[in-house]
This record gives C-alpha cells, structure tokens and sequence, in this order.
C-alpha cells in the first residue's frame, strides 16, 4: 500500500507551505471507503432495515466508566458527543421503529493509538425479534458481501481462555486473575476490577491468535462483561453468561454484540454495580444514567439484537494497512 | 525529576522502572472496546541492556531517569578503570569495567566517545561508528591480490579480531566499523 497513489496536488505554485494540510489516506482509500460505505447501504436497503441519524450532541453520556466522552458546550450547559448511538437507538426501538441501522460517528475522549482515533465511523444495527445468533448469521453474510472475508466461525470465551491463560474465567477468584496478571503488569494490581483483569489477560493471550483463518465471533462472556446483554443461566453450569459477542478478523477487535437488556430493573442495578466498582468515581456520573433510556426500556423495549461495527478498522484490515490513519482523511491531530 | 504519564511516553524517553533507568522504545495504546485503557510498552534496561515489556494502566505514570548523554574523549585505561573528558568542561569521569565491557575493544585513546552518565555516573559507553585501529597481527599479505575478495583475521591494537582482505598487512591501519565489527577500508593516511 505504500505504492498507492498519494493525493498529492499538482504543484501550481512556486510557494510551498509550511503547514502540513495533506489528507493522511492515500486517494485509492478514499475510493475504497466510498465503495464500502455503499455497500454497507445496499446490504440493508435489500434487507428493509431503516436507516436513522440519531444526534451526536446528547445531554447524557453512557453508563460506562471506561468510556470518556467528549464534552460540549451549548450555551450554558454540557453537552457530550455520543459514544456510540446505542441509547437514542434503544429508544427509537421502543418507539416501535422497527429494524434499525445507522452508519456514523461516534466520539471516545483520550482514545489514540495505531487502532484508535477520537473521532471514528460506527456501523450500528439492531434487529427486532431476532436471537443473537441469528444476527451474526447477519455479519457474516455482511463481512463477506461487503469485505469479501470467509465466513463467519465462533468460539466459546471459555474454552479460549482456558486454552491460552490455563483456567476457566467464569470461576476463577479475583485472586487468581490478579495473580495470572502480575506477568503482564510487573506487579500485583489490587484495584483493577474482575472483568478488567479478564480483558487484560484475554488481550494478551487470546486476542493475537484470533481470526486469521476467518472473522471469529467469541460467544458466551463471564458475567461481569455483560454490560447491556441479557444474562442466562444455562442448563449444568454453576455460573451465568452474558449473551454478548464481540468479532474479531486478523487479531483486531471489529465488533461487539449483545442479545439486548430488555429488563429495566435489571439496567438500574447495573448502574449501580458499575458507580460502585468504579474505583474513581466519575464527577460527571449522574450525567451518564440517561433517564429516557431508562424510561424507554420501562416502557418496554421489544426483544432485539444489536451489533456495533468499527468501519475505520473493517477498511483497514481490507486494505491490508496497519494503522488507522492509512484510512481516514484526516487523523485527529491533522483534522 | 519529572512524573511522565502514559501519554507522554515516547520512544528515547529516559524513565526508572523496578529501580533501573529504562529508555522507552515503544509504546502502544490497548483498549478493548468495553473495558479499562492500557498502554503496552517496551522498554530498555539501560542497566542490563535487556528489553522489557510491561503493560501500565493508561494515566499511570513513572519518575524521569536522571539519564544524559555526553560527549566525550577517552583518556586512558589503568588496567582496573577507564577515564574519559568532557571536552566542554574538560571534566573526567571514570568508568567501572560494567559500563565499557561490551566496547573495550573498539576504545582508542583520545577518541571521542558517547558517555551515557546515570545520576552523573558513566553507565554505558558508545565508541564513534568508525574507529582506526593498526594491525598488530596477521598473515603475511599476498601482493596485489585484491579481487579474489578472499577475507583472513586480523588482531588490532586494542585487541579486537577482524576479517579483514588477504592483501593487508601487519603494520597498516584500517577502519572498522564498530556497530557491525566488519572492516571498512584502509585508512588515509
């Protein structure tokens, strides 16, 4: 890809700038964006799924500590642009919308690196009615229309975890995810909570082997990562699973699933559990329970799964780049 | 010293981990979509010369390592230390055999060098890329062969041992490439 074509200007000028303005993509991303934003649309159009624009200003955030995100003002007030469109989403479903998508940006506070750039493109859909299987039968028929990659294969977290870390996640005490991360860390952490010390251990050791045969679909998180899936108790296992799913192609996190929360109640006691864990807790933490989400899902929401698609990452591992501003027009610090 | 957080560590950055000076080689932001920040990184011991790598949460931070690179002459050996000169201050500093081990024999009196000074202490020494040392023994050179590219070892004046072409001779002084230890050319004379 460095052979590709650069948008460069004709020199028309004797004057060169000193300001560095030129675009971080080559032209022939630009195109493949255009083509693959295209396609993303025509795969739901034939399917009947509405597409929708739901504000990126919000005056609520999300209930998760580990998303920070990018304040605005209006007049007098804060405003936050939206981490992801996943509550307004929720509320239009209960509205009674019917099947749902929305290809947008989302914006996360402080996240930059070669997989991540404050402002990026997400695919987000929800499909009523449906389990969180049939939806990744969905992705896989999108990964392969669209980014022309084999089909879709699944995995259990489990089975990967006690494969690659030695012992199984569900069961294991704090204690002993500590432990297992000292390697890792340098150090014991006694602050990081469960589901953070499991993350930790799975992105070191699982992640790098993921997906390079075909897209993976990792199935069946612990618990304590459920944030907004539906919880079952599955027949003979001492121990709850969230039905959540995150997608993995050629080592790289690209999406993440969840046979939706219908459960108020459930949704408030999360909030909760989560201002607890949070070992800091967030000043601005009242404006990340958003009430009409709240008053949406007590309302009811219809039994739907939803998925969340990085685009930026998906056109990424298409053009065979490896950093993420090989495909964005201007990356943060050039925009 | 100064506290660098996480987004401040870039490559060349001097910090202390585990109580040793660490020069920062790379680092990279980790963060699953749903879960704590981290930055993976990889670090120099500037002790041990063995890389390290260790994940930190992201805002973390470490203490600045009092690390400095200075200029400087090499002076002389006295069989148990090695004395060089700042040539701004013409200060001298003494280096213990740990800092020098892995370059003694690329050292040649009055050239210059890089000290690596830790809280003002040489802790490591880096001898200029190309260094002119005699040839204090070989095989007799075969005259005029100097196309066959045939390579036989040398002995230098500081002891170091290179290949070097059939046609050179004891007596002649080289140039040496110090980062690879391979000869280079004849030096002008």
């Amino acid at each position: 890809m460095d052979h590709a074509p650069k948008l460069k200007p004709e020199v028309k000028s004797q004057i060169q700038s000193k300001v560095d303005w030129l675009p971080n993509a080559s032209l022939q991303a630009l195109q493949k964006r255009a083509q693959l934003t295209h396609k993303l649309r025509t795969f739901f159009s034939e399917r009947q799924i509405l597409e929708v624009d739901t504000p990126l200003l919000s005056q609520y955030s999300v209930a998760a500590a580990q998303l920070q995100p990018v304040i605005a003002h209006l007049h007098d007030q804060s405003h936050y642009l939206q981490t992801s469109p996943e509550y307004s989403m929720k509320r239009l479903l209960a509205a009674g919308s019917g099947c749902i998508y929305q290809l947008g940006k989302a914006f996360r506070h402080g996240e930059r690196g070669r997989l991540h750039n404050p402002e990026f493109t997400l695919l987000e859909w929800y499909r009523v009615e449906w389990t969180l299987a049939q939806l990744l039968d969905e992705v896989s028929m999108l990964l392969q229309e669209c980014a022309k990659t084999p089909a879709l294969v699944q995995a259990d977290y489990g089975e990967l975890f006690i494969r690659h870390v030695g012992f199984n996640p569900h069961l294991a005490t704090l204690g002993q995810l500590q432990h297992a991360c000292i390697g890792i860390l340098g150090k014991l952490d006694t602050e990081l909570i469960r589901a953070d010390l499991q993350a930790l251990l799975f992105n070191h050791h699982v992640e790098p082997t993921l997906g390079f045969d075909a897209p993976i679909a990792v199935i069946n998180f612990p618990e304590e990562q459920a944030e907004l899936a539906r919880l079952i108790q599955p027949p003979c296992i001492p121990y709850c699973i969230a039905e959540r799913a995150e997608i993995y192609w050629q080592g790289i996190e690209l999406a993440n699933g969840y046979q939706e929360l219908t459960d108020a109640s459930e949704l408030q006691r999360r909030w909760q559990q989560r201002q607890q864990e949070c070992p800091h807790p967030h000043p601005d933490w009242s404006a990340r329970q958003d009430p009409r989400l709240l008053a949406a899902l007590q309302h009811g929401l219809p039994k739907c799964a939803g998925i969340a698609l990085g685009v930026d990452r998906l056109l990424m591992l298409m053009l065979g780049e490896s950093h993420l501003d090989k495909v964005l027009s201007f990356a943060v610090e050039q925009a | 010293m100064a506290q660098y957080s996480t987004n401040e560590f870039r490559p060349g950055l001097k910090v202390m981990l585990d109580g040793d000076p660490c020069n920062i080689m790379e680092n990279e932001f980790v963060k699953p979509g749903k879960g704590q920040a981290f930055n993976r990184v990889r670090l120099r011991n500037l002790k041990t010369g063995r890389v390290w790598e260790r994940t930190f949460k992201s805002g973390e931070s470490l203490m600045g390592a009092d690390v400095v690179d200075v200029d400087m002459q090499y002076l002389y050996s006295d069989g148990e230390f090695w004395h060089f000169m700042n040539q701004k201050d013409f200060e001298q500093y003494v280096a213990g055999e740990s800092a020098v081990a892995d370059v003694i024999k690329w050292l040649k009196e009055e050239d210059n060098c890089i000290v690596t000074l830790y809280n003002g202490m040489p802790l490591s020494v880096t001898p200029p890329n190309f260094v002119e040392l005699e040839i204090i023994e070989t095989d007799p050179g075969i005259r005029g062969d100097t196309a066959t590219g045939g390579t036989k070892p040398a002995t230098l004046s500081t002891g170091a041992v290179v290949n070097v072409p059939l046609f050179l001779n004891k007596g002649e002084v080289i140039r040496v490439d110090t980062r690879t230890g391979q000869y280079g050319s004849r030096a002008k004379t």
